[in-house]
């Protein structure tokens, strides 16, 4: 009770849970555990036999956080900026630090536009997205998709059809894109 | 080679892509024989991490063998048969020579908060990951460790990250003998957390969920008494009376940016991206530890801001703390409690899919179908 000084008393004994749960006090004292201290100096600890490792190359300017001195000697390099969304990505960088929300909402509008400029893209291609195959939706009639979602009381219930609405935007917004296109096509044809 | 590849929010496919090179001495080629799904990953698959690029391979949890090594690789093979951390870091700069790999400073341009994830948007460093054929890992002779003759390839996989958080989130909780201890999430990192806050000697252990597929999981394999939030008006007041109203000691959040229980919190933050993710189970936890007690912080939250009830924190005197998993420094004591038979991590796997069924794999993960627990995805070649 926190109303008077002594600690409430346990249901079991430690020798009662030392019997019941293998490996029970195994890490008893806190301060043999391994992420104890937080910060432990030891250079020589880590594999490196480097004090700053070698640079890769850099292959196209690569967009970096304006709050590090110099490009870090190792990145990623998994998808280049490309596109409109290559073009907000490389601003948001250049502009803002991570301190500032702009940089993090302008890197997730560029993520919403390269959804749908790659959805555009792939659509040129001879492997377009295809959202039946790619959200895995099928697999709600192989793996027990209504039983799973209508057992017990999930309160995720109440926001799964919002899913598919996030999934639907990028054809949305790419059919909207392409009809405006067409139309501005046939009109200049026609006048 | 084979490799799953980002689309947009809900969408992944399998597709031919290069395969990696060495772009740096130190880096060693992999070819992955495991790779799990982790929640972080549905944070990304889901859309809410900034700067998640269509086309990128998702996957920092796996193991492989080597197939290619870097000219200055002292300490790998090719051949070898390697478990690699969840982190991609230097061991050498400011914070890894202090034992932070979680916080590196020298593998991610894109941000200096965060380190170097594989597989896991630009936001971290901009790494293809491992649910691939093959992975490029960069500084092959600081990560990846091989695999120990007597261990099990899913008991491997779990320990580059899955089981490795959970063990670190209970050590952040500073648990004393006799502790009461709550968890919130009953997902891998969740159920490792509750197991691990035993090995430490907490004296009770409560593990809250709304799945009460995952809630009888953490009574059976953790060891825990269990709460489903959804049989409660307010889980707080719920969790003030079972510990004698003084509330736990030390709570671990296990949950992260995707927690349900208030709608308004999940959609702002999930469907809208208006804040770095739900801190739902977050200021559960701030409400329900004691004064002066301890928040550990698992659940990973986007680099935006949240709305956390910190007045509440700090007018308790909380203690909060919080840190993406250092994984390797974890491995000898986990290796050890493994070995003694006190973690049995693969107990929680609970599919196997190949990688060419990644889509479905996200999927049943993603909606919490079948009793998904921990799927592992196995690349053909495996
Ligand atoms: N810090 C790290 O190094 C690190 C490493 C791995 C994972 N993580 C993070 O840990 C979190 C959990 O990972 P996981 O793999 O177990 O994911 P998971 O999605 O399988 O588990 C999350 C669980 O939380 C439950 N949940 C949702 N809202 C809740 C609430 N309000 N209260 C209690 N439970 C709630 C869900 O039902 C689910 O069972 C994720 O945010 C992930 O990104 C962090
Ligand atoms: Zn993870
Ligand atoms: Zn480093």
């Amino acid at each position: 009770m926190p109303y008077t000084p002594d600690k409430p008393k346990l249901a079991e004994s430690t020798d009662e849970l030392r019997a019941r749960i293998p490996g029970w006090g195994a890490d008893l004292d806190p301060r043999d555990r391994p992420s104890v201290p937080k910060e432990r100096f030891d250079p020589g600890l880590n594999g490196a036999h480097w004090e700053f490792p070698q640079r890769q190359p850099e292959k196209w300017p690569r967009e970096m956080s304006i709050e590090h001195e110099f490009l870090t000697p190792v990145f990623g390099t998994s998808c280049p900026p490309r596109g409109l969304s290559g073009v907000i990505r490389r601003y948001s960088y250049r502009t803002y630090s991570e301190a500032r929300a702009a940089h993090w909402l302008l890197l997730l509008a560029a993520d919403r536009v390269d959804a749908v400029e790659s959805t555009l893209r792939s659509m040129l291609t001879r492997h377009p997205d295809n959202p039946v195959t790619e959200t895995g939706v099928l697999s709600e009639f192989t793996h027990h998709g209504l039983s799973s979602r209508l057992r017990g009381k999930r309160v995720d219930r109440v926001h799964h059809p919002l899913d598919p609405v996030v999934v639907a935007a990028p054809w949305v917004l790419a059919g909207g894109v392409a009809y405006l296109a067409a139309r501005r096509v046939v009109r200049r044809r026609r006048g | 080679m084979r490799a799953m590849v980002y689309r947009g929010p809900y969408r992944v496919r399998v597709q031919e892509k290069d395969r990696p090179t060495i772009e740096h001495p130190n880096d060693a080629i992999v070819r992955v024989t495991r790779a799990a799904i982790c929640g972080s990953d549905l944070h990304l698959y889901h859309g809410m991490m900034p700067d998640t690029r269509v086309g990128m391979t998702f996957g920092h949890e796996f193991i492989g063998v080597v197939d290619e090594v870097g000219s200055s690789v002292r300490n790998l093979k090719p051949g070898d048969r390697v478990m690699v951390p969840f982190n991609v870091y230097c061991g050498s700069c400011y914070f890894c020579a202090r034992g932070l790999f979680s916080n590196c400073h020298n593998v991610n341009p894109n941000a200096t908060a965060v380190g170097g994830i594989y597989g896991y948007s630009h936001t971290c460093g901009g790494y293809d990951g491992g649910q691939a054929e093959f992975v490029r890992v960069p500084f092959a002779d600081v990560g990846p460790s091989p695999i120990p003759e007597w261990m099990d390839d899913d008991d491997a996989v779990l320990l580059t990250d899955a089981l490795a958080t959970g063990y670190f989130g209970a050590q952040l909780g500073d648990i004393v003998e006799g502790d009461v201890v709550v968890v919130f999430g009953a997902g891998p990192v969740g159920l490792f957390a509750a197991k691990s806050a035993w090995l430490m000697g907490a004296g009770r252990v409560i593990v809250v969920d709304h799945l009460d597929y995952r809630l009888e999981k953490a009574a059976s394999f953790a060891h825990a008494e269990t709460c489903n939030f959804a049989e409660y008006d307010d889980i707080v007041v719920h969790l003030k009376k079972i510990t004698d109203h003084l509330g736990a000691d030390v709570v671990i959040d296990a949950v992260g940016a995707e927690a349900d229980g208030n709608f308004l919190q999940h959609v702002t933050a999930t469907k809208l991206k208006l804040q770095g993710g739900s801190p739902v189970a977050l200021n559960w936890a701030i409400d329900s530890v004691r004064k002066g007690g301890t928040i550990s912080v698992m659940g990973a939250y986007g680099p935006m801001f949240s709305a956390v009830k910190f007045g509440d924190a700090l007018n308790k005197g909380l203690t909060l703390r919080m840190n993406q998993c250092p994984v390797k420094r974890q491995w000898p004591r986990l290796f050890e409690h493994i070995r003694n038979g006190y973690l049995k991590p693969s107990d929680i796997v609970t599919h196997r899919i190949p990688l060419e069924h990644v889509a479905e794999a996200y999927h049943i993960f993603s909606a919490k179908l079948d009793g998904c627990i921990k799927p592992i995805i196995v690349p053909n070649a495996a």
